[in-house]
């Protein structure tokens, strides 16, 4: 059989601008082929800057920003699209080949009812009429499994889910027939127990439609359930391309083993938890509009430990976080750390007591003055707390630097000039300076591609072993919760749904939810989807 | 822009206005959070409301401040003529004034009474649409102001229909072909236009089109017994001259309204759905550039009608502007009230229909979960 899409040695440049330096051209991919089959799904795998949306992209002929495609050749069906003129192109995209973001909340315009976003391109296309349109676009809706088909396409992008929008994105790539879909991570910004659902929708619907498709992921065990072949991308060249079978079962390279093997780290948990450090009691808290993120939520966390807060996004994991430093003081309930009751709110909290509580964010970007050298920002609570000044602080900030394996040689940089994972870091030196008992870790990873992700842990158990600082450490991920937490608290829709040490609460009987949440994380292991789909179809026709 | 300053007067206060206007309409919860003292205990009408239909919440919530600012506009202007210096009597008198004669005009007047009791006769008789009598020559405020207001209206209506379109268009081509040509020369024009003082502009029209070329009439005086016909070609130039100076600003604001939009995603969805270019300008990115736009225009609409002064004298064209300096400097002070209340009430009600149209072009807001 032809190959629909063939990607034949491909170069992609981009001109960067340093600032006062000359401009330059940068590589971002080089010799990259590939070929995609009728009917088959290609996953490209890589960690961010490894130019996977780049390559899915020019099978639109497309570069963002100043990206141009310098070298190789993209054919579909035998005709080279980067020898296509502008209007070629434009036949090309949202006809033939389509693209699924990787938010779709942000690639809906909120100014336009969904329906009409979904047949858009089918009609402007000359594809089909609206009529024949609608009626496709009505049956994609029932395909993907959207909540009232009939009405869906009359509401406005911001009056639906973030699971459903991205069900709505893969109905608008598939609505004109194209004979490609280029997904570009549609389920990275979702939680699992959404992403199972959506993963489902758009792998039966593949099936369904036979359309071909590019899948661009950083998650293997993603990808192992939707793909038929792999290509492991690093650095904008080719580390391997093969099979899935041959991929997760026998990888040839050292970076492809490193990507399977990444949820390597595992902790026992503590066996003594009895030596209490933080006790929060009751808490009640919401904001002026009479809504309560958090409803009479107990728990506690012994003293060196680490206690994961597990739950899909607006269960209150953040909330509670902020309930703890005092930012959002609780209407009820009470907070003691180490048998003392702790003021409601932050005004009330003594230096001290502010100082024995740090917080590590999930963006690291944001949480950092971007006009700060890394020595301000690791030194600031230094100053604060200590009043070390001159040679003390500055001695004192090589010191926490190379507590957190990155060496004095980086104190005068600026966050701009660092990695992803480097900024996390910083952000945990900072924490640290203050030699808190407790670090509240609110997803600190889950921003981060999975092996500097699992740096960071691994950094985090090593600190703690120094310091015996206590975590709590506030997840969606079920895979960081096996993997380093000693006590497990499981929120769902503001309340506790289950607390205990992590043995109790990860082993069975499980409620509902917990149930739900440890069955929709991907495993690394192909049929898994269909197995869990298989097992839940069962579990409802037993019903 | 010696020419421009006075005139620019009041649209410093309309600037902060509709400066703060696309925060308020982002967040719907702001209707919660300023309807919160009321619904302390029993949810109330307004909690109610704010709740059912934010986007009427909004709406009145907008409603009520811009009568609330006109009453204290009318405070500020009636204390602001009190304040100035100089008296209607002295000026009117000249060198015949003895102090009885003054104290006679002043009793006349009824300038002997307290400030705040004329306050509020003047402010019930504004409110029932009569501004008094003219100091000066003892006819009705109202009626004087009635005809001039028709013409500054009559000028700024056809000013506007040229200037919005041609404005929000050329914003849109910018942003087709940004960077390159017609781009370049459509900023050079305007930023041109907008850089001259409008009595130059003025001034130069008059040169080329009346003096020169002969096709355009000067002065631009229109009265009651013109027809329809002459008055528009009485009015050809002070409408190119205003067209001019108001059309940058829109323009630029609309170039950069909707190239900030074109760096979203959902425009990135539009182009990879292989759309052309101006469908994806003209329905994907406008749609979300309305808010500052709106607001843009409104400002410029209420300059058309408050800010002409300046063109007004150069044309010799019989509206509102030239009839206020008139009073001003014979101190003839229910006029110059009267004025200012109206001026103040169209910059008040310009910037309030923007919110409300930018507040109703929201979606999220029309369209609550």
């Amino acid at each position: 059989m032809p190959d629909l899409l063939s990607v034949k040695n491909l170069k992609i440049e981009a001109t960067s601008y340093p600032p006062g330096e000359p401009p330059r051209t940068v590589t971002l991919v080089e010799g990259v082929s590939f070929d995609v089959e009728k009917g088959k799904v290609l996953g490209l795998i890589g960690e961010s800057g490894a130019g996977k949306s780049t390559i899915g992209l020019t099978a639109l002929a497309y570069g963002r920003g100043g990206v141009r495609i310098t070298g190789g050749e993209v054919l579909l069906n035998g005709q080279d699209l980067l020898k296509l003129g502008p209007n070629g192109i434009r036949k090309v995209r949202g006809a033939k080949v389509c693209y699924v973001a990787q938010s779709a909340a942000a690639a809906f315009n909120p100014a336009h009812r969904l329906g009409e976003q979904v047949i858009e391109a089918s009609l402007k296309h000359g594809i089909m009429s609206r009529a024949d349109a609608e009626k496709r676009a009505l049956y994609l809706f029932k395909v993907l499994g959207l909540p009232n088909p009939e009405t869906f396409g009359q509401r406005y992008p911001h009056q639906v889910s973030g699971g459903q929008l991205q069900r709505a994105m893969t109905a608008m790539a598939l609505c004109p027939n194209p004979e490609l879909i280029v997904f570009d991570e549609p389920t990275t910004a979702l939680d699992v127990t959404t992403q199972i659902d959506v993963l489902a929708a758009i792998k039966h619907a593949i099936e369904e439609t036979n359309t071909a498709a590019l899948y661009i992921t950083h998650d293997l065990a993603v990808v192992a359930q939707i793909t038929d072949d792999i290509l492991v991308l690093r650095h904008g060249k080719m580390v391997e391309y093969g099979s899935v079978k041959q991929i997760i079962e026998a990888p040839t390279q050292d970076y492809t083993r490193a990507l399977v093997n990444v949820r390597g780290t595992k902790r026992e948990e503590a066996p003594d938890q009895s030596d209490t450090l933080l006790k929060v009691e009751n808490i009640t808290a919401g904001y002026s509009n009479g809504f309560k993120v958090l409803q009479n939520v107990s728990l506690h966390l012994p003293k060196g430990q680490t206690l994961a807060v597990v739950g899909e996004s607006g269960s209150g994991k953040s909330t509670l976080a902020r309930v703890i430093t005092g930012l959002l003081p609780p209407q009820e309930g009470t907070i003691s750390f180490d048998g003392k009751p702790l003021p409601k709110a932050l005004k009330g909290r003594s230096n001290d007591e502010l100082r024995r509580v740090q917080m590590i964010y999930q963006m690291a970007d944001t949480a950092m003055n971007p006009r700060q050298t890394v020595r301000d920002i690791v030194g600031r609570p230094l100053t604060f707390y200590y009043g070390l000044r001159g040679a003390k602080k500055t001695e004192r900030v090589k010191e926490l630097l190379e507590q957190i394996e990155m060496g004095g040689r980086f104190a005068d940089r600026y966050p701009a000039e660092l990695s992803g994972g480097q900024k996390q870091r910083v952000a945990i030196a900072r924490a640290l300076a203050a030699k808190p008992e407790l670090i509240l870790c609110d997803e600190p990873t889950s921003a981060l591609d999975p092996l500097v992700a699992e740096g960071i842990l691994k950094l985090l158990l090593k600190l703690q072993d120094e310091t015996h600082v206590s975590y709590m450490f506030i997840t969606h991920d079920i895979a960081i919760v096996r993997a380093i937490a000693d006590s497990v608290a499981v929120m769902h829709r503001g309340k506790l749904v289950r607390f205990g040490p992590k043995s109790k609460v990860l082993s069975p009987p499980f409620d509902d939810y917990t149930d739900l949440l440890l069955k929709s994380v991907p495993e690394m292991e192909i049929g898994w989807l269909e197995k869990v789909l298989t097992t839940r179809r069962m579990e409802s026709a037993g019903n | 822009m010696t020419g421009r300053g006075p005139a620019h007067g009041p649209e410093l206060t309309a600037t902060t206005t509709a400066g703060e206007a696309p925060q308020s309409v982002g967040v719907a919860g702001s209707v919660a959070s300023t309807g919160a003292p009321f619904n302390e205990g029993s949810p109330s009408f307004w909690a109610k409301l704010s709740k059912s239909s934010p986007l009427a919440a909004l709406i009145l919530q907008r409603l009520a401040l811009s009568v609330a600012l006109l009453f204290a506009v009318s405070l500020m202007i009636f204390g602001g003529v009190e304040a100035l210096p100089g008296d209607f009597a002295t000026t009117y008198l000249g060198q015949s004034a003895t102090p009885q004669a003054i104290e006679n005009i002043r009793k006349d007047l009824g300038l002997d009474q307290p400030a705040t009791t004329r306050y509020f006769k003047w402010l019930g008789g504004a409110v029932q649409g009569d501004f008094g009598n003219s100091w000066a020559s003892k006819n009705s405020v109202s009626e004087q102001i009635g005809k001039r207001l028709g013409n500054s209206l009559f000028l700024a209506f056809f000013a506007a229909i040229i200037s919005v379109p041609l404005a929000v268009g050329l914003g849109m081509l910018a942003v087709q072909y940004r960077n390159r040509l017609p781009d370049k020369i459509i900023n050079v024009i305007s930023l041109a236009a907008i850089s001259l003082p409008e009595f130059f502009v003025g001034y130069l029209l008059i040169l080329f089109f009346a003096v020169q070329m002969g096709v355009a009439t000067f002065p631009a005086t229109v009265y009651e017994s013109m027809t329809i016909g002459q008055r528009l070609s009485a009015i050809a130039l002070p409408t190119a001259t205003l067209v001019l100076v108001v059309l940058a600003h829109m323009m630029r604001m609309t170039r950069a309204a909707i190239l900030n939009v074109m760096s979203s995603a959902y425009v990135e969805t539009a182009e990879l759905k292989g759309l052309g270019s101006l469908r994806v300008i003209a329905k994907h990115a406008a749609p979300n550039a309305l808010a500052p736009v709106i607001n843009v225009i409104a400002l410029n609409l209420a300059y058309l009608v408050v800010g002409v002064v300046v063109v007004e004298v150069v044309f010799v064209y019989p509206g509102m502007g030239q009839y206020m300096v008139d009073a001003v400097t014979v101190r003839d002070m229910p006029v110059v009230q009267a004025c200012g209340l109206i001026f103040a009430a169209f910059y008040i009600f310009l910037n309030m229909f923007a919110d409300i149209l930018a507040i109703i072009a929201n979606p999220r807001l029309r369209h609550p979960r």
